[in-house]
C-alpha cells in the first residue's frame, strides 16, 4: 500500500455498494441464477436418465453429474456480470470518483472481489440448496466443504474478470472475451462431461483452472471416495483454486496500479 | 506558500496529436479559476492530468505543493473533484452515495455523518437524503456530486464543464452555492468550460485553444486587451459590406454567423456615419464593450463555440 491512501474503509465501501446494487436490480438475479437453472434441467434432464459418460460413476443420473457443473456456471456468471460493470464505471460512474479518491489499488481490487465473490458465493449456495432434488446429499459435511469452495472459486473467477475487464474500453470487447475464452474455460472443466484419460481434453482440463473449481464443488458434494477417473481431491482442487485466487489478485493489483486512467 | 494549482511547461501528447503544449499557469488561495476553451482545446486533459487520472508527457503540475505523478496519493487527499459525466450511483439513495464516498477519504464514524449532515445543509439536499439518485433532477444530482466532493474538506475543488446538463436556473443556483463555499471553506476553485458567461463570473480566466495557453487574466483585464468596443452589424449582405467597412472607413470588418463584426474605439459615436454611409444596406446594428467571447475571436479568429458548435471567422483579423 501506498503512503497516505486508504485500504480497509474503501474496500468495504465498495463491497457494500456492491451488495446493495445487487439486491436493487432484480433481473441481475435472474440472469445469474435462472440461466444456469434453465441449463440445468434442460440438459440434464433431456440426455434421459440412461446417459453414460465414461468417467462417470456407475449409479449416478446425469442430472446429478451436472449439479456441480451448473454451480460453477452460476459463479462463473456472477462474476461476469459484476465485473463488466467496471468497463463503463471507469468512463463515467462511481468508479471515476473512486480513482481521484486516496484509495489504495490493493483496496480498489479487493473491495471488487469481495462484492464479486459475496454476490457469486451467495447465489451459488442458493442454488446449492436444490441439491437433493438431483439425489445428491447436503448434511453438515458437504456444507463444510461446499462453503470454502464457492468462496475460493468466486473470488478467483471474478478475479479473471476484472482482468479481462479493467484494460477493455466497451463491453462488447468483454462479450466477445466471454464468448470464445470464459465459455469454453467452463465448458473444458469436466463440468459438462468427465475428460477422458487419452484425449487432448486430458491435457485442457489439467492447465484450466476453471477444471479445479468444478473439482472442488464435484468433490465437496461427493467427497474424495467417488471414482471420477482421474478427478483431483478436494484438498488439491481447493489449493490450486486457493493459488488462482491469490494469482488474480495480485495481478490485478499490479493492472490497477500501471493503468489508473483509461486512455 | 506554494499556490494550491500551479502549472509548468505542462505538455500531453497523443500518439503525434499535441492536446496541451507549455501551458503554464499559477492559481492563487480562495481564487475561483476558469479555463476556458472550445471543445478539443486541451480543457479535458488539463482537467484530467490535474485530477492524476493522466500523467503529463512533460512538464510538471502541483496541486497543493504536491507533483500530481510523484505525490499522487497527497494531491488525492487535497483535491476535491466533479466530472462532467455523474460519478453517483443512481441505484443509491443521497446518503448511501455520501457515505461511500466518504469512507473513499477515509472518513467514518461521528466525523463522517457530522460532514455528511454538514455538506448536505450547505449544497441543500439534506431532505433528499433517503431518495435514491436516479430520481433527482440534473441540478439536485449536481449539488449532491459537489457535496460528495467536499465531504474530505479539499484546500482545492475540481469542476469539469459543472454547467452542462443544467438548465438556467440551476447554473444560477450553482454559481450562487460555489461563490458561498468559497467564502465559507476558503478552498480554491479551478473550473473548466466553453460557455462565456460562465467564464466571465470566474476571479481568473485562463484561454486554451489547440493546446495552447493563449492568455490568462481576470475577464476585465482581458476584455481590457481589445482596447476598442465591437460593433456588430446585420446587413443583406454581409460579405460585400464587410469589404465596403474596409474600403470606406478602414476598418478590419469579419463575418461571422451573418453578421458583421468590427472593432472600433468608441463604437456608439460611429454608428450613425455607418448607418448614413450604406443606406438601405444595414439591417440592425448593436455596440457594445467587448465580451470574452470577442477577446476569443480576438485572439483566435474563431468563435468559443469551436469547430463543433460554431463556424470559422472567415477573415478580416486584425
Amino acid at each position: 500500500m501506498s503512503t497516505g491512501t486508504h485500504l480497509w474503509l474503501p474496500a468495504l465501501a465498495l463491497w457494500k455498494r456492491d451488495v446493495v446494487r445487487f439486491v436493487r436490480q432484480k433481473n441481475r438475479i435472474i440472469g445469474a441464477l435462472a440461466t444456469p437453472l434453465v441449463f440445468w434441467l434442460l440438459i440434464g434432464s433431456g440426455v434421459g436418465p440412461g446417459f453414460r459418460l465414461p468417467g462417470m460413476p456407475e449409479d449416478m443420473t446425469y442430472l446429478a453429474y451436472f449439479f456441480p457443473g451448473t454451480v460453477v456456471l452460476i459463479l462463473l456468471f456472477t462474476a461476469i456480470f459484476s465485473t463488466i460493470s467496471v468497463i463503463e464505471d471507469r468512463r463515467e460512474g462511481f468508479l471515476q470518483s473512486v480513482l481521484v479518491a486516496p484509495v489504495a489499488p490493493e483496496a480498489i481490487v479487493l473491495g471488487k472481489f469481495l462484492g464479486g465473490m459475496t454476490l457469486a458465493a451467495g447465489q451459488g449456495f442458493l442454488f446449492c440448496l436444490a441439491a437433493p432434488l438431483a439425489g445428491l446429499p447436503l448434511d453438515a459435511v458437504v456444507l463444510a466443504r461446499l462453503v470454502p469452495a464457492l468462496l475460493v472459486v468466486g473470488f478467483g473467477l471474478v478475479g479473471l474478470g476484472f482482468l479481462i475487464a479493467w484494460p477493455l474500453e466497451s463491453t462488447q470487447g468483454f462479450h466477445a472475451i466471454m464468448n470464445v475464452f470464459l465459455m469454453p474455460l467452463w465448458l473444458l472443466s469436466g463440468a459438462l462431461f468427465p475428460a477422458a484419460a487419452d484425449s487432448w481434453m486430458r491435457f485442457a482440463v489439467v492447465v484450466n483452472p476453471v477444471a479445479y473449481g468444478t473439482a472442488a464443488v464435484r468433490r465437496a458434494f461427493y467427497g474424495d471416495g467417488a471414482a471420477f477417473g482421474s478427478l483431483p481431491s478436494y484438498g488439491t482442487a481447493l489449493a490450486v483454486s486457493f493459488g488462482f485466487a491469490v494469482l488474480m489478485f495480485l495481478l490485478s493489483v499490479w493492472l490497477v496500479r500501471r493503468r489508473r486512467d483509461v486512455s | 506558500m506554494s499556490h494550491p494549482v500551479e502549472t509548468q511547461g505542462l505538455r500531453r501528447v497523443y500518439g503525434t496529436r499535441v492536446a496541451l503544449d507549455d501551458v503554464s499557469f499559477a492559481v492563487g488561495a480562495g481564487e475561483i479559476f476558469g479555463l476556458l476553451g472550445p471543445n478539443g482545446g486541451g480543457k479535458t486533459t488539463l482537467f484530467r492530468i490535474l485530477s492524476t487520472l493522466l500523467p503529463p508527457s512533460a512538464g510538471t503540475a502541483r496541486v497543493g505543493g504536491h507533483d500530481v505523478v510523484s505525490a499522487a496519493p497527497a494531491v488525492r487527499q487535497c483535491l476535491g473533484v466533479v466530472f462532467q459525466s455523474p460519478s453517483l450511483d443512481p441505484l443509491l439513495s443521497v446518503e448511501e452515495n455520501l457515505r461511500y464516498g466518504g469512507n473513499l477519504y477515509g472518513l467514518h464514524g461521528a466525523m463522517l455523518e457530522e460532514r455528511l449532515r454538514e455538506m448536505a445543509e450547505a449544497l441543500r439536499v439534506a431532505d433528499r437524503l433517503s431518495d435514491r439518485v436516479k430520481t433527482l433532477s440534473g441540478g439536485l444530482q449536481r449539488r449532491v456530486e459537489i457535496a460528495k466532493s467536499l465531504l474530505p474538506q479539499p484546500r482545492v475543488l475540481l469542476l469539469d464543464e459543472p454547467s452542462t446538463g443544467l438548465d438556467p436556473v440551476a447554473r444560477v443556483d450553482l454559481w450562487s452555492i460555489l461563490e458561498q463555499l468559497r467564502g465559507r471553506f476558503g478552498m480554491t476553485v479551478v473550473l473548466t468550460t466553453h460557455l462565456m458567461d460562465e467564464a466571465s463570473r470566474c476571479d481568473r480566466v485562463a484561454i486554451l485553444h489547440h493546446g495552447k495557453l493563449l492568455a490568462c487574466g481576470t475577464p476585465e483585464s482581458l476584455c481590457a486587451t481589445i482596447g476598442a468596443d465591437v460593433l456588430t452589424l446585420a446587413g443583406r449582405d454581409p460579405d460585400l459590406l464587410a469589404e465596403q467597412l474596409q474600403a470606406k472607413f478602414g476598418w478590419a470588418a469579419s463575418v461571422q454567423d451573418g453578421a458583421v463584426r468590427v472593432e472600433i474605439p468608441r463604437a456608439h459615436e460611429q454608428v450613425a456615419r455607418i448607418v448614413e454611409a450604406f443606406p438601405g444596406e444595414i439591417l440592425s446594428v448593436t455596440a457594445g464593450r467587448p465580451t470574452l467571447e470577442d477577446v476569443f475571436v480576438h485572439m483566435t479568429g474563431e468563435r468559443l463555440g469551436g469547430p463543433f458548435f460554431g463556424e470559422t471567422a472567415k477573415k478580416g483579423k486584425k
